[in-house]
């Protein structure tokens, strides 16, 4: 299976991949954090370290996932992201976490 | 005409002032980077064209950015600082053990000898070194595996490497200061390293002779005499004449010796800048009045700096990197504050005026003298 997955990524980071809007992917196989994330720093290396930690590969601590009206943050990076997501009709949303007041 | 740039990193973003060689009239450009704290910018000395900018955010991680058109243009290069092999542990604040983690670059220092390699000072305290442009990024580790290393532990703002001092002539010699472990030497390109400590009292620590543990804020030196090294600490202003084998105090008659910044004159090797700060807790000048201090004897003597600073009501701190020289013939000084001014003298400060008064807080100050 795959398809194309639609990635919202904050401001900060469009700005540094230098796009506009939504992000498209294709993603081979059942959509995953891990896979998604995969394919979108495959596309803009620039945000390679941004998002995850290029040692440990783990979610940075003021960056949440988000779909389909869920927090995902917390789910394992390998765990399926809901079918919605995976079919195009619900975005992937990359959020910077509320803080600093 | 000569003209002169100062490369400003704020926390908010980053600008770039443009003038003369009159300094009078300025142009603004920026806010580079939105949003993000730029806690650093400075230009290649053999390319002036060059300029390296350390970009970061509590959200997204560190980035570099390069530009190779003096700053009208950036592009995002290497932010890859992984140390070197198994990193290891630290103090933390609370006495236990911290394996070493890379927070953020808090200085970049471009060569002196080679326009390709920049060297980089990041938190947890390590040096890394880039040949190419900022694309790849090696750690000195030497440093950081140095004997104390267990000792060292951070001070208020973290574990940084924030000052790198190149010797003019010899590639090999390097300084760096950490806080709050120390002042550090090379005479081999990083690969071994000596604490150069000696002489430094600190009374935050219980053994004010300690080989390391010394809050170090920043040290500079004037390239015609090398050897002699200038060190603002948390407290004390300090001068070796050693190339850090010894030091001696300079405070002198100093209103307070605590303070972040200090720059020698770009034609004087024995004058010297400081801003003298209340205290480590009162992060603001004495009395609400922003003065900078110049001693012409290399420390000890010093004068107050007061015309077109603000003599009352002032509560702005000056950091570390925010202070910087030029190189024209009538030497410039340049400051940055915690209140978003960036104040400038072109007459070695007998008199300022502030270049821009509202800007995000300023991190970094830095100055390129164009020719």
């Amino acid at each position: 299976m795959s398809g194309s997955v639609r990635v919202v990524l904050p401001a900060h980071l469009r700005a540094l991949a230098a796009v506009d809007g939504d992000v498209h992917l294709d993603v081979v196989g059942t959509p995953t954090q891990q896979s998604v994330l995969d394919a979108l720093e495959a596309r803009f290396p620039v945000l390679v370290g941004t998002i995850r930690d290029r040692g440990t590969g783990l979610r940075r601590p003021f960056v949440r996932f988000f779909a389909c009206g869920q927090d995902l943050s917390h789910d394992a990076p390998d765990t399926a992201l809901p079918e919605q997501v995976g079919r195009g009709a619900e975005p992937f949303l990359v959020v910077g976490a509320m803080a600093g007041g | 005409m000569p003209g002169t740039r100062v490369l400003v990193g704020t926390r908010k973003g980053a600008f770039v002032l443009t003038s003369d060689e009159r300094r009078v009239d300025w142009t603004v450009q920026g806010p580079l980077f939105p949003g993000w704290e730029v806690h650093h910018v400075k230009a290649s000395p053999l390319n002036p064209d060059r300029i390296y900018a350390a970009q970061s955010s509590g959200w997204f991680g560190q980035l570099i950015q390069r530009s190779d058109d003096g700053g009208a243009s950036f592009t995002p290069v290497g932010n890859d600082f992984t140390y070197d092999g198994v990193p290891g542990e630290h103090q933390w604040y609370d006495g236990t053990l911290r394996p070493w983690a890379f927070a953020k670059v808090w200085h970049l220092e471009p060569s002196l000898f080679d326009a390709e390699t920049v060297y980089a000072g990041v938190e947890d305290a390590a040096l890394f070194r880039s040949q190419d442009g900022g694309g790849s990024w090696a750690e000195l580790s030497g440093l950081r595996r140095h004997d104390t290393g267990p000792q060292w532990q951070p001070g208020a703002g973290g574990l940084c490497l924030h000052t790198i001092l190149q010797h003019p002539t010899d590639p090999d010699r390097l300084y760096v200061a950490i806080s709050a472990a120390g002042a550090f030497r090379t005479s081999d390109r990083g690969v071994t390293w000596q604490p150069i400590n000696k002489g430094l009292r600190s009374g935050e620590i219980p053994d004010q002779d300690s080989e390391v543990g010394h809050c170090v804020h920043r040290l500079d030196l004037h390239p015609a005499r090398p050897d002699v090294l200038y060190m603002q600490k948390h407290w004390d202003v300090m001068r070796s004449l050693d190339a850090g084998d010894s030091w001696h105090e300079v405070s002198g008659n100093l209103p307070t010796d605590f303070g972040f910044p200090i720059s020698v004159h770009a034609h004087e090797p024995e004058t010297v800048y400081v801003v003298p700060i209340t205290s480590d807790s009162h992060h603001f000048p004495p009395d609400g009045r922003l003065r900078v201090y110049r001693s012409r004897t290399g420390g000890q003597q010093w004068e107050a700096l007061t015309n077109g600073l603000p003599q009352s009501d002032c509560y702005v701190n000056v950091l570390r990197d925010a202070m910087a020289v030029d190189q024209h013939e009538s030497c410039g000084v340049y400051f940055g504050t915690s209140g978003g001014q960036v104040y400038a003298s072109a007459d070695s400060g007998d008199t300022w005026a502030p270049i821009v008064r509202d800007l995000p807080a300023v991190m970094s100050v830095e100055v390129q003298t164009l020719p």
